[in-house]
């Protein structure tokens, strides 16, 4: 009797160690381990773009007043007013081009920099990222009164050559020119650190090898420089583009969508309708439209970068 | 394909000086190897010769024509780098074919060229690959291929073999002297592997602090070095180096290393030396293979002597076995059935018909023929 009791024991002993073992066994496990430590993260994602991206799906199946569920009410509304068709295009134009000119100035001066020796390069480097470190909703107001129609450096410089005074702001074509000026102003020392970083990591022996092999200064940026850069370029492009896209606090600043809504993006006018206009419901809607376009934008970026991954 | 010719070269990098006026005569056809410690400016001088640095003072002509101010894509030149400096994202043939292209040859010249190079290097079934898919070895080939596709005046080779492991080095040293049996082009070579210099080279340049030490073909070298540096640096292990004198006993000429321990020079040796004053500090030279065991029948000139043994290393064919004599640490080959344990004496005997005697301070040396 006492005999089996404990052998009872004993069995559910070896039960319990056995299962003590395979915990430990678990959290020693890689994956599981580097689960648990990015999990503070990935809750914190959750909370913070998660919850509140289904949230504003919700939203914008809501009516004005938020009582009444409307199914794609919204969205058939806007796709029925010109003005939204308006901001569809503006965002694609503003996004588009101020990208491009980032990309570009942004690829010439870090060539520039590249070249300058590295001690002086430092302070160089430093001067030249100010625009991108200075918080925006600053630096534009500075640039509001650089465009001030009347009082402005702008106005006054170009008046002593007998051009202007130009509206800069109050018409739709220079308003525009304007908002994606000051955009490229403070994005492309973005550009410039990520694509001087590319460059120092193009090793000098293959621009030697292009010298020798015949290739001029052109050549070797098209054969060499261009190509090793590529992924780099890809990537800095896709998040600029996002960013851009989902601009707010320049144009907001500068023209707040004027004149006459020339200038608007989607989350200006979203923030125009939605907080200043009081319907919520429409202005996540409008919110919402970025990001389909982004994901295609995204897919077809992203897609060239996978195949590439493994030439260098 | 040309001769080089390098006139009173100097490279200057704000203060250093790198190359301190070289001049060095490269036959068409011929194999040239520039060798020597790192830091002693023969990598420079090869980039000068590209066209990569360009040159403070001097000139450098290619084919007769100076090119001090011709771009490097002018000298019609080819480059092999120690790195390979393959174009990452190019296949094998886009890689070869690069320069010719740029260059705007006919498409079947382009092919034909890339096949028969191909060929040549055995990497016909690589051609379509990115160098990312290749080893060590055969991206060194592809990076040999384009050069030779451009059938340039010149090959440069900028310490092609030292990325490669021990075996394949030696492989790939074979191919690189195969390849310019077949193509004949003139070539200079860089390299701080004396083995390399010596078993590639027509006519190794050994270079030291920015200047020539000497220049002449491996076997030259080897026998008959010119300087303590020259003599120091080629052949492993390095010759032995032991301060002596020379002293008259009668007609005889002694060598003396210390007051115990003095060996009679040769005659045919000793006529070289009669202009060396006697009773100076001097400094003897003598290869590791001409210190073996004593042997019964000594030929003449082979002098024995008693030594304890520090460190013995079995090498198979041979055992090296090093001693302290007077103070100097040497190193003598010996037969290893012969060679005694180490703490134990052993009687070795020294060949002086091929002792090298050296100037004290400036390090020549003295009486060569």
């Amino acid at each position: 009797m006492v005999d089996v009791a404990f052998q009872q024991n004993r069995v559910q002993g070896v039960r319990r160690a056995g299962k003590r073992i395979t915990l430990r066994n678990a959290l020693k496990r890689k994956s599981t381990a580097a689960f648990l430590m990015t999990l503070p993260l990935i809750l914190l994602i959750a909370i913070l773009v998660i919850y509140p991206a289904f949230y504003a799906i919700h939203l914008a199946t809501l009516n004005k007043a938020m009582t009444k569920f409307v199914g794609f009410g919204n969205f058939q509304f806007l796709f029925k007013r010109d003005t939204f068709w308006m901001v569809v295009e503006q965002s694609c134009i503003f996004a588009i081009t101020a990208v491009i000119f980032k990309a570009l100035i942004g690829f010439i001066v870090a060539h520039f920099a590249h070249n300058i020796p590295s001690r002086k390069q430092r302070k160089w480097r430093g001067m030249l990222l100010v625009p991108w470190v200075i918080p925006p909703a600053m630096s534009t107001l500075a640039w509001l009164w650089l465009f001030d129609p009347s009082y402005s450096a702008f106005n006054y410089t170009l008046g002593a050559f007998g051009i202007g005074p130009i509206s800069w702001l109050g018409e739709a074509g220079w308003a525009r020119f304007s908002v994606i000026l000051v955009n490229v102003w403070f994005g492309a020392p973005f550009f410039m650190i990520m694509y001087l970083a590319a460059l120092k990591s193009v090793p000098d022996q293959l621009y030697e090898a292009a010298a020798i092999d015949g290739a001029n200064w052109w050549q070797r940026i098209w054969y060499v420089t261009l190509p090793m850069m590529r992924n780099i370029i890809a990537i800095t492009t896709l998040f600029s583009l996002i960013v851009t896209f989902a601009n707010f606090d320049i144009t907001r600043i500068l023209t707040a969508g004027g004149p006459l809504d020339r200038t608007h993006l989607f989350a200006t006018w979203a923030f125009k309708i939605g907080i200043e206009g009081s319907d919520i419901p429409l202005g996540a809607s409008v919110s919402l439209f970025m990001a389909p376009i982004l994901a295609v934008a995204a897919f077809f970026i992203l897609r060239d970068v996978s195949k590439r991954g493994n030439e260098a | 394909m040309a001769e080089v010719n390098l006139r009173k070269v100097v490279k200057r990098y704000d203060d250093v000086e790198a190359v301190r006026g070289i001049d060095l005569d490269i036959a068409d056809h011929e194999f040239i190897v520039l060798v020597g410690p790192s830091g002693c400016g023969k990598s420079t001088t090869l980039r000068m010769i590209a066209g990569l640095e360009d040159i403070t003072d001097g000139d450098i002509s290619i084919g007769g024509d100076v090119v001090n101010d011709v771009p490097p894509k002018d000298r019609d030149i080819a480059m092999v780098f120690q790195n390979y400096a393959l174009y990452p994202h190019m296949t094998v043939a886009e890689n070869m074919s690069f320069g010719l292209r740029l260059k705007h040859y006919p498409k079947a010249e382009i092919k034909s060229r890339v096949t028969e190079a191909a060929r040549l290097l055995d990497i016909t079934d690589l051609i379509d690959r990115k160098p990312k898919q290749l080893s060590g070895g055969q991206r060194q080939r592809v990076a040999m291929g384009r050069a030779i596709v451009r059938n340039p005046k010149v090959f440069l080779f900028d310490e092609p073999l030292s990325n490669l492991d021990a075996k394949l080095r030696v492989q790939m040293r074979i191919e690189i002297k195969k390849v310019h049996q077949k193509v004949r082009t003139t070539t200079v070579y860089v390299t701080h592997d004396q083995v390399e210099a010596m078993t590639l080279a027509d006519r190794v340049v050994v270079m030291n602090k920015g200047r020539i030490e000497q220049i002449g073909a491996p076997n030259e070298l080897y026998h008959n070095p010119a300087t303590r540096f020259v003599a120091g640096f080629i052949g492993s292990p390095a010759m032995n180096f032991l301060p002596c004198r020379l002293e008259e006993a009668g007609d005889k000429l002694n060598v003396r290393l210390t007051d115990r321990l003095a060996f009679p020079v040769p005659p045919l040796r000793a006529a070289r030396y009669k202009n060396i004053p006697r009773n100076e500090p001097l400094v003897m030279g003598i290869r590791p293979e001409h210190i073996t065991e004593a042997r019964p029948h000594a030929e003449p000139g082979v002098e024995p002597f008693d030594a304890v043994l520090d460190v013995t290393e079995p090498m198979g064919m041979e055992t090296l076995v090093y001693f302290t004599l007077e103070g100097a640490q040497l190193c003598g080959r010996v037969n290893p059935n012969a060679a005694a344990r180490v703490g134990a004496a052993m009687r070795l005997a020294v060949d002086l018909n091929n002792v090298h005697l050296l100037n004290e301070t400036s390090g020549v040396v003295l009486g060569r023929p």
